[in-house]
């Protein structure tokens, strides 16, 4: 190693130590045989994972957030494709202009797309639901599947729809058999940036639900009680999932620029 | 071709059709009610639209001040943060870029960026953790004889700062990144030819290629820092409000649609002020 390599590498350590220290902390403590998560670590202990999954309000909380998850990353990916293929096939001249439509929500902060569903669920009589959570994670996911799916969308395959249909295929048995295929991938990271977003988001869910609830929602009511443990759990095994969608994505993409 | 495309219900011609509709019904329109609500007054528990401008009065002249002191606190924080995320990135983003083997890059990067994908929920959970009074820092210094007495760091706007730094360090080293790695490695080298030593390199071919990735890390930095709730209100507690926090409290306790809704326009103008803002910049930068 040359010596002035070393600043660089001081740097990058101290970086690496301000970035993981707060995870670190978190996991750690999750592990801990005590009733405070802070030092001395007392030893190893599952016992507050066994808390967790024995905690009926937290497990229904987690079933909330994979439906709500689950079904407006879908909406959102299917939102997403249509669009994508229409804007990357046939633009049209106010193609621009849809584009800035669909990117607009990006720019907008999650507590103002919240309060503005809030204003017209209220208006139109529609109660504080799962549904309405749902709505709204679909409203901040669908310009980031749009976008991901879009860029994805090349000549190549456009080339290979063409064949299908002068072969005879019809338009939607194109798209399904020839155009989702080669696509999957793309699908698939959309739909999962899609769900760690929407897994991982609060204000909207705490602003549009009531009495069902999602995990973060009842995680931020967790930290009324101060420092927890069991807090640390469950902080542990959402980072975990987010963590498991993150590679994946990532693989899939990776495959995609590979075969690409 | 041709065949598809008489079809009435051709993805070719109709496909955006769903998405556009979607966004106009479930984010233009909420947007619409809202700017309308913010001129609007409650009477009697119905909010009714009259066109007033009692609720932007109220937040200049409001007698305690909290919602201009809320806008002035969430500015300045959201400033301090960006600067202190774009000068503590910057350098890491280069390391990467150009002494990271090329094969490696990708994978270090993905790796140093992994708690960018903790939820804000628990990422401020954590840093909590680590500043409360028996937290890990304290401790520390404790046990090495620094201070006598447990420090809590928690509940204060320095906290703040703290966790939206952490966060944002990891946005704009990414985006730092993207745009470093674009550069040309014969910019480089040319001005190596030209006899110019590292850092006027640096200052002279690197520094000005990257910039507009630096505006555009610090814009988003700004916006998701201005419009952030989480944050705040775990890491700095209730001493002082940010303006996202004065919104959540108009919702929440008092109920009252049409001040949040003021306030959430004041908060997307800021949003606008600073699009503006960087825009000009980086036209600038370009002349």
């Amino acid at each position: 190693m040359k010596a002035r390599d070393i600043p660089a590498l001081l740097y990058v350590i101290a970086a690496v130590i301000f970035i993981f220290l707060p995870v670190v902390v978190l996991v750690q403590f999750s592990f801990q045989d005590g009733l405070a998560p802070v030092p001395p670590f007392k030893g190893f202990s599952l016992r507050w994972y066994d808390k967790m999954f024995a905690d009926r309000k937290l497990m229904e909380a987690l079933g909330n957030s994979v439906l709500v998850g689950g079904l407006s990353s879908v909406a959102a990916t299917a939102l997403g494709f249509l669009a994508a293929f229409k804007l990357a096939r046939r633009p049209g001249r106010a193609a621009p202009q849809m584009r800035f439509l669909l990117m607009a929500p990006i720019t907008v902060s999650y507590i103002i797309i919240a309060l503005g569903l809030l204003i017209v669920f209220n208006g139109l009589g529609i109660g504080k639901s799962l549904f309405a959570v749902g709505l709204g994670h679909v409203v901040i996911n669908l310009p980031l599947c749009f976008a991901v799916i879009y860029s994805q969308m090349g000549e190549h395959q456009a080339n290979v729809e063409r064949a299908a249909l002068d072969l005879g295929a019809s338009e939607f048995k194109a798209l399904i058999y020839v155009t989702v295929p080669m696509l999957w991938p793309a699908l698939l990271a959309a739909f999962f940036i899609a769900f760690t977003l929407s897994w991982d988001e609060f204000v909207i869910a705490q602003l549009l639900s009531k009495f069902d609830v999602t995990l973060p929602v009842v995680i931020f009511s967790l930290l009324r009680t101060g420092l927890n443990p069991v807090t640390n759990a469950v902080g542990t095994f959402v980072f975990a999932v987010s963590i498991g969608l993150v590679v994946l994505v990532e693989l899939l993409l990776a495959r995609r620029r590979r075969d690409g | 071709m041709m065949a598809a495309n008489k079809n009435w219900l051709s993805v070719n011609r109709w496909g955006a059709a769903p998405a556009l509709l979607f966004t106009a019904a479930c984010f233009v329109a909420p947007l619409i009610a809202m700017a309308l609500v913010s001129v609007s007054e409650r009477i009697g528990g119905h909010t009714v639209l009259t066109w007033t401008l009692d609720n932007y009065r109220g937040f200049v002249s409001r007698s305690d001040g909290t919602f201009v002191s809320a806008l002035v606190n969430s500015i300045e924080v959201t400033v301090t943060v960006t600067i202190l995320s774009v000068f503590a990135a910057y350098p890491l983003a280069y390391i990467l870029a150009y002494r990271v083997p090329k094969r490696w890059q990708r994978v270090a990067l993905v790796a140093i960026v992994l708690p960018f994908w903790t939820s804000y929920v628990i990422r401020s959970y954590s840093w909590l953790l680590v500043l409360s009074e028996n937290g890990i820092i304290s401790q520390t210094l404790l046990n090495l004889g620094i201070t006598d007495d447990p420090i809590g760091l928690g509940n204060t706007r320095g906290a703040t700062v703290l966790g939206f730094v952490h966060f944002f360090v990891m946005l704009l080293t990414l985006t730092i990144y993207a745009n470093l790695s674009q550069i040309k490695d014969s910019y480089r080298k040319a001005a190596a030819d030209l006899g110019a030593n590292g850092f006027q390199t640096f200052l002279h071919v690197t520094l000005p290629l990257s910039l507009p990735g630096v505006a555009v890390g610090a814009f988003l930095t700004f916006v998701l820092a201005v419009g952030d709730y989480i944050t705040p209100q775990i890491l700095g507690g209730g001493k002082e409000l940010l303006l996202p926090q004065a919104i959540m409290l108009q919702i929440g306790r008092a109920a009252d649609f049409p001040m949040a809704s003021a306030l959430s326009m004041i908060l997307m103008l800021v949003v606008t002020a600073a699009y503006l803002l960087f825009a000009r910049y980086l036209r600038m930068e370009r002349v």
